[in-house]
């Protein structure tokens, strides 16, 4: 795997903000093809930021941000990554075939094309029989699913998440972390997610990074040696609790060296 | 997957809608009703001098018997309105534009646009009369249009501006340029913002050409006919000019609702809770 060119790297990022609030100090993260990678901390660590900073929706203060190895902004001009935020962000306006054909429409795909990717992304989040229907229509876990398939729909292979089940609630959330691994199978994508959920973060990923916040940094990298595929039952077994405990003491670390930062 | 309820697409019938309709309305008819009913009895019982309040059916007769002059006075007065609404709604949505895409030049520029706003534009129009002389269809039209202006692009602009900044993310994730964010994103959003403008806008048209025949303008004119017809003492005449007025605006501001409705069709039908 280390052979391999990264599919993110991120070499000593920091950002300041105008206020001149110091977001993130010193960012050192390698993410491999077909990782997934969770960013986890305290709220005002900086995990958004940082996500927003390789997708290059904001730009770093310091360092650089390499994307499928060219820079973060020629990444974006080449639809090198898909995006899903907290809120499903579909525009109301448009039906979720409409929503999903969005990134397509703009990549220039021909209307057949657009019309049997989307057919495709429907099955693939389990949404079909809802193509026309409008977002206000939706409960708030299938408009994830829509925003999920629309992140997808052009095979990005990066994929940037923001705590994208945090809206949710306990269950729903649980299935759609499933479905998320599924798909993550599925389209050997990379993934990098961000999370405040412990539990959510050792269950999904291959590597949690653990930040703490003011100035946010990484603490500590914590592989999640959980065999795949993982399962209801994986949520269950012993190793789980462990790695759940090692990411929940690193973060009460972070926490704990803060005054001295 | 677990049953998530869904609503369905909102696609009744028709007769369904008109159905509803009718049960809808039916009170506000009621009201009318009772109220056209309580007007004629008061004005006969109490003896109520003409020129203070002629009765509904005195009103009504003259819509009548002087229903095609009335009707086109209030065809030339309805095309000011909408000369002036076009003009000023679609100078008004275009300005907005500018000002969405070059936010210092709205920093700049809408106080100002604000403070005019506070001006009684009705008292230019003896100014308008004498730029465009009163006879002139463009007088009444500078009129609408100035009315218009002001209410169509404070509404856009807020429309074009109030956009989430995680939809705007999304589009530049997707390497969009200002103009496309603008056709994707701004400009659908904004769209129920413009239409609550243009109900505005519709009936300010119709009151902007009205007034501004009252200080001079073609005999064919509504305003006009309003204004002789009350100094003539024929207070019927005038009752029944408001009347048509009245209709001529509320058929506008429906017009204008339609097309809200067809351009915005992904909406919920706005029915009751």
């Amino acid at each position: 795997m280390s052979e391999q060119a990264a599919a993110v790297e991120i070499k000593g990022v920091s950002k300041v903000f105008k206020g001149g609030t110091t977001a993130l100090t010193g960012i050192d993260v390698e993410i491999h093809p077909g990782e997934f990678v969770s960013l986890i901390g305290p709220s005002g660590c900086g995990k958004s930021t940082l996500l927003r900073i390789v997708g290059d929706l904001i730009a770093p203060s310091e360092g650089q941000v390499v994307v499928n190895g060219k820079s973060a902004h020629r990444a974006r001009l080449d639809r090198d990554y898909g995006i899903v935020f907290q809120d499903a962000v579909l525009y109301d306006w448009r039906t979720v075939s409409k929503n999903i054909a969005l990134p397509l429409e703009m990549g220039g795909w021909d209307r057949r094309r657009r019309g049997e990717r989307v057919r495709e992304m429907l099955q693939l989040v389990e949404l079909e029989g809802f193509e026309s229907h409008y977002p206000w229509q939706l409960s708030g876990g299938m408009q994830q699913r829509v925003s999920i398939a629309r992140a997808l729909s052009f095979s990005p292979a990066l994929l940037l998440m923001d705590e994208p089940f945090g809206a949710l609630d306990e269950m729903t959330r649980e299935r759609m972390n499933a479905e998320l691994l599924r798909i993550w199978e599925e389209t050997r994508s990379t993934i990098v997610f961000v999370t405040h959920s412990i539990a959510e973060a050792v269950f999904l990923s291959t590597r949690v990074a653990v930040m703490s916040a003011r100035p946010g940094r990484i603490s500590t990298v914590i592989p999640i040696d959980l065999p795949q595929p993982r399962t209801a039952l994986t949520r269950e077994a012993p190793r789980f609790f462990e790695l759940v405990t090692a990411v929940r003491e690193a973060l009460h670390l972070g926490a704990e060296v803060e005054p001295a930062a | 997957m677990s049953s998530v309820a869904v609503q369905p697409v909102p696609r009744g019938g028709m007769a369904r809608m008109v159905g509803r309709r009718v049960t809808d309305w039916l009170p506000a008819a009621i009201v009318l009703v009772l109220g056209l009913v309580a007007w004629q009895g008061v004005v006969t019982v109490l003896h109520v001098q003409r020129f203070l309040l002629p009765k509904p059916t005195q009103i009504a007769s003259t819509f009548w018997t002087d229903r095609h002059a009335l009707w086109s006075a209030g065809w030339f007065t309805f095309q000011e309105a909408l000369g002036g609404f076009v003009i000023g709604s679609g100078l008004a949505i275009v300005v907005a534009l500018v000002l969405a895409r070059w936010r210092p030049l709205g920093s700049a520029l809408m106080p100002y646009a604000i403070a005019a706003n506070a001006v009684p534009i009705i008292a230019f129009a003896p100014i308008t009369n004498a730029w465009f002389s009163p006879l002139n269809k463009s007088s009444k039209m500078a009129i609408a249009a100035v009315l218009c202006f002001f209410p169509v692009l404070v509404n856009t602009l807020r429309g074009l501006t109030s956009v989430r900044p995680s939809s705007i993310e999304l589009m530049r994730s997707y390497a969009a340029g200002e103009l496309e964010i603008f056709r994707r994103v701004r400009i659908p959003t904004a769209l129920p913002y413009i239409f609550t403008s243009l109900k505005v806008a519709s009936v300010l048209a119709m009151i902007g050409a009205i007034v501004g025949e009252y200080f001079g303008g073609s005999i064919e004119a509504l305003g006009v006919q309003i204004k002789n017809s009350a100094s003539l003492f024929q207070f019927e005449v005038a009752w029944a000019a408001i009347v048509v007025a009245c209709i001529l605006g509320i058929a506008f501001y429906l017009a204008v609702a339609l097309a809200e409705r067809l351009a915005m069709r992904w909406q919920p039908a706005q029915g009751r809770e």
